[in-house]
Parts: structure tokens; sequence; C-alpha cells
């Protein structure tokens, strides 16, 4: 992906299998990316094709079964334990579902204390209750009114923001943010995406976005990498890849994404079943050869 | 506009708490025309799956539903039907599509038998008939009929959606609520089961009451379409209207929620 920056965070040609033998999940096959500060990545694709699997081995959640892992150009895995710490705070993760990442026992001032004690021992006595209140702010929640609560009195969209705070918390580099707004509803969705992306520019993070939601993709994230079955099959400028798909399976995920100008009745809004399993079919075989379909937009083929 | 199929009149109900309680849907009155497809969009917490409820007779305490609503389906309030009348109405005259649909097969029985369950019951058909009825629903919704051996977890979770809603479509019913039915399903499988129901409304002439947050699929599917908040229905007109000339503040902002996939972009 073009970036003029020197990557932070790079998966280099990593694969994960799970299991041996002819049952053997292929959950992420040859995947490439790098993730740039200030600049956020989208990776999009349906449940099953490994967009988890690349954040949970970005998160050294995963150890993968082949390739690197690089931070700052140096590989992870034979990184000393002060690089790995260092590493755990500048990766921070936010989850799925804004009710069961946060600890029901514990207030929203305890949520933010932790990293703040873990990953910022220069904040002393005082310093941590100002920098609590800062970090509350910057997710645009009252302080007062939030930090003394539980996570049961707040709605989604304010757990969400909590863990956006959280992540912050650990003034990180690189932030993965797996399905951030899919439990939300769909009023306030719009709400911690914004927040997301005015966090990217303004702390110049890098953004991992993962999401079956190509639109918001398109909203939110500069570079966009298109996955099926394991495999990154289309990748590039998000604007170059929407507008113009190149892979039969980015052109069939683009076809069935809801377009309220086409009426289920206009026989050119069909998707064919059979098609369709086609196209999964052919997406699903490995594919080495890739192409450039344009500058800053690769595909492969299939 | 012929008679309508179902009428929803002065529906209001409350779900009784200890202190107070909390009116969920607020006098909500729609119609719904034979073969229409019906939309009710709206945020969770909105009533919107409240009203689906409410149309299957499917509450129980806490929730009760105020003595002036009614719900007439084809001029029958189905809110005074005894048992008896109760079951044979539901599935027959009313089927139900859920969220989580694919999950509420039996996991240990084969498709055949749940198929033959619903037959034998509703309308006692006998094995060999329940066999022929079901290699035919299954092949409306695109699965091979020689699957009907095979269990649920063999089927992926659109095929075992698709198995519901056919499952569904046996009695021949005349509404079908689907209430958020495709959420849990990528949007191709989404779009593949959708156009599919869409497809057999025509030729079988069900009407569809649809529910979903979805704007922009709820415009593709339906003819009309209301707009709940806070329990109230603030909105309703076609589809087309709804989508390009919203009237109420809270459509235009429930719009203006969804990014479109070729317009404005943010960073």
């Amino acid at each position: 992906m073009s970036a003029t920056s020197a990557p932070i965070l790079t998966l280099d040609k990593i694969s994960k299998t799970f299991g041996g033998g002819p049952g053997a999940v292929h959950a992420a096959r040859s995947i490439s990316f790098s993730l740039h500060a200030g600049r956020a990545l989208a990776v999009v694709g349906e449940s099953g094709s490994g967009k988890t699997t690349c954040a949970r081995i970005a998160m050294r959640e995963y150890e993968p079964s082949e390739g690197r892992l690089l931070f700052k150009g140096k590989p992870v895995d034979t990184a000393g334990s002060r690089e790995i710490a260092d590493y755990r705070r500048s990766v921070q993760m936010i989850f799925q579902d804004p009710f069961a990442s946060l600890n029901p026992a514990h207030t929203i001032a305890y949520h933010l204390k932790r990293p703040l004690m873990l990953h910022r021992p220069e904040l002393k006595g005082a310093a941590i209750g100002e920098e609590i209140t800062a970090l509350l702010r910057q997710v645009k929640l009252d302080p007062d009114i939030v930090a003394p609560k539980y996570p049961h009195e707040l709605s989604g969209g304010q757990r969400q923001r909590v863990n956006i705070a959280r992540a912050l918390a650990a003034k990180p580099e690189v932030i993965v943010a797996d399905e951030p707004t899919s439990m939300l509803d769909v009023s306030v969705r719009l709400g911690v995406l914004n927040l997301l992306s005015e966090m990217k520019r303004e702390m110049n993070l890098g953004l991992l976005y993962i999401t079956h939601d190509i639109a918001t993709a398109r909203y939110v994230a500069e570079d966009i990498a298109v996955m099926y079955a394991g495999q990154i099959v289309e990748w590039g400028n998000t604007g170059k890849v929407i507008d113009n798909p190149a892979h039969p399976y980015t052109k069939l995920l683009l076809s069935a994404v809801p377009d309220p100008d086409i009426r289920f009745d206009d026989p050119k809004a069909q998707v064919s079943t059979s098609e369709a399993d086609e196209t999964r079919r052919r997406s699903a075989a490995t594919q080495e050869t890739i192409r450039e379909v344009e500058p800053d937009h690769f595909v492969r083929a299939a | 506009m012929t008679a309508p199929l179902l009428s929803v009149k002065n529906l209001t109900i409350d779900y009784i708490g200890e202190e107070k309680d909390f009116r969920a849907v607020d006098n909500v009155s729609f119609d719904v025309a034979p073969g229409e497809v019906f939309g009710l969009a709206g945020e969770s917490g909105c009533g919107k799956s409240t009203i689906a409820f409410a149309i299957s007779r499917l509450h129980k305490p806490p929730a009760l539903i105020r003595r002036e609503s009614t719900i007439l389906l084809n001029g029958r309030n189905v809110l005074d039907l005894d048992d008896k009348a109760l079951r044979d109405f539901r599935w027959r005259e009313v089927a139900m599509v859920f969220q989580s649909a694919m999950n509420s097969l039996n996991p240990v029985l084969r498709i055949e038998q749940q198929f033959y369950d619903v037959l034998k019951t509703h309308k006692g058909m006998s094995r060999a008939e329940a066999r022929d009825r079901t290699a035919e629903m299954l092949k409306l919704v695109d699965i091979a009929p020689d699957r009907m051996r095979n269990y649920p977890h063999q089927f992926s979770g659109g095929m075992r959606q698709r198995i519901v809603i056919a499952i569904c479509l046996a009695l021949d019913p005349r509404l079908v609520v689907m209430d958020e039915p495709t959420t849990a399903l990528d949007v191709v499988v989404q779009r593949e089961i959708l156009q599919r129901i869409n497809e057999l409304r025509r030729k079988l002439g069900f009407a569809v009451l649809f529910i979903t947050h979805d704007l922009g699929l709820m415009v593709q599917f339906c003819d009309r379409i209301g707009i709940m908040l806070g329990g109230k229905l603030v909105e309703q007109g076609t589809a087309d209207a709804i989508y390009r000339t919203p009237e109420h503040d809270y459509t235009k902002k429930l719009w203006a929620s969804f990014p479109s996939l070729h317009g404005g972009v943010l960073r």
C-alpha cells in the first residue's frame, strides 16, 4: 500500500493454519500488509474469511504458522522482553462487543487507571486522575458523570467510547479495531467511526479497521484489503478498489451491498446464486499471481 | 387499495414494571395489503420486535397489550383468539422468522423430521405426503431435496436460514413476519435469501412484515415502510417516498447515519 512514511507494523507473508492433515483450516494464507502512522487500512470480508485472524496475529494473540511480523522494521519473534513490552503498549485493540469487553465489577475510572499505571509509570498521584479526565474528554464523554459509573450504566456507544479511551491511555501507535461498531445502534455508529478517524488524524495513529461493512470502509479508511477464504484477493486505495473492482469476489461483495437505488424486482439487481457459488469456489483456490490493475490497486488472479 | 390482510389499529403495549410501566408500543396503526411487503424500521428498543411478537400473539407477562388495541387478520381480531384457534392461526395464517432463526432448528433431528412435525400437527399429513411437500419446499429455496436426510449442522448458516423459511412457507401462510431475518448473515447471502423471498411472494402471494434497522436494504425490498421511534410510528409511506422525500426529522437523521458506498468520505 502506498505511503511515504516507514510502516509501523508489517505482516509479511503470514499464514496461520489450525489443526493438521486433511481437516486443517487455513485461516490466513500469505497475508501481507503494513500499517502507517496517520493512515487507516480496512480489512473487509465475510465471517470466516480470516479478518479476525489477521487482527489476532497483529495483537500477538496467535503465533503465525509461517511468515514474519515486523514492528518498526524489526521481526517481533526475536524481540527481547523490553521490546515486547513496548509492542504491547504500542499496539492496542478495540473489541467488537462493548458489553463484554468491560469488567462489570469496576468503574470506568478503574478501567482507565489500569493501563495508565501499567504503561505510563511517569504518571503519579493526581496526574493519573487528570489523565483519566483528559481521556474521557477526548472521547467526548463527560468525565464527572462517566468516571464513577459502572459499565451497565452506560449505553453501547458510550461503552465503545470508553474502550477507545482505554486504548488511547497506553499512548499507542497502532489501534486494531475489530468490528468496533457492528454491535452498536445505527444512529451511534457514525459517531464512533468519526471519533476513531479523528484520533487517527490527531494522534497520528495507524488504524487497522476490520469490518464486514464495505460502505463504512470507504468512509473511514484510505487503504482497503478484501479477504476471502484466508487470502487477500484485492487491495489498494479504497476508492480505486470500490469504484473499479477487479476480483470476482470483490465484485460479488459490492453487488450485494444494500443500495436503496436498486429494487429487488429490478433484473439488474439479481445476484445469481449459481454464479455466486462459482465465484466463491474460484476465489477459495490458492492464487499466486498478482496483477497491478492501476497504481496502488492490486488483485490476485482468479 | 384492496381490503387489508393485516390491520393493526391503536396498538399499545406496556411492559409492566414494579414501580412504573414502560410503554414499548404507543398507539400504532398500519395496514398490510395481501402480497405486500411492509417494513418496520427503527433502532433497538423502538418497539418494532414487540409489534412482531404481538401479531403472532407471542407475548407473555410482563408485556400487556392494552384493551383499545386491535390486530385484524382477514377481519378477525387476533387478540381475541382462544388457545385452539391460536394454534390453528400460528404457522397456517402467520408464520414468523426470527433473527437467529438458523439456530432455531433442532440440532438432533433430520431436516425431514422437522418438516414432518409441522406438517403432521397442522395438516395431518402422512410421512409420504410430508416427504413430497418437504422436497417441494426445499426446491423452492434452492436446496437439493435429497439433503432432507441431513442434520442442521451439515448446512451453512445461510442454508439453515433458507430451510427455516421453507418450513414457514410449507403451510401456505398469508403473512410471514420476518424480524431481522438476515442480520446475522453476510451481505451476499443476505441478498440471495431476500431476493428468493421476493420471487416467492410474487409467485405465492403471501405478504411480508419485514423488520430491520438497515434502511437501504428495506427500500430495496419493501413496498411501503413505517419508521418507528420510541414506540411510536412517526412516519409511513411508500419505499420511494421514505427514501426520496422523508418528512420526519428522525427519518432524515436515520438516513444520514448510513455511509454510502459511493458517497462522501471522512478522514
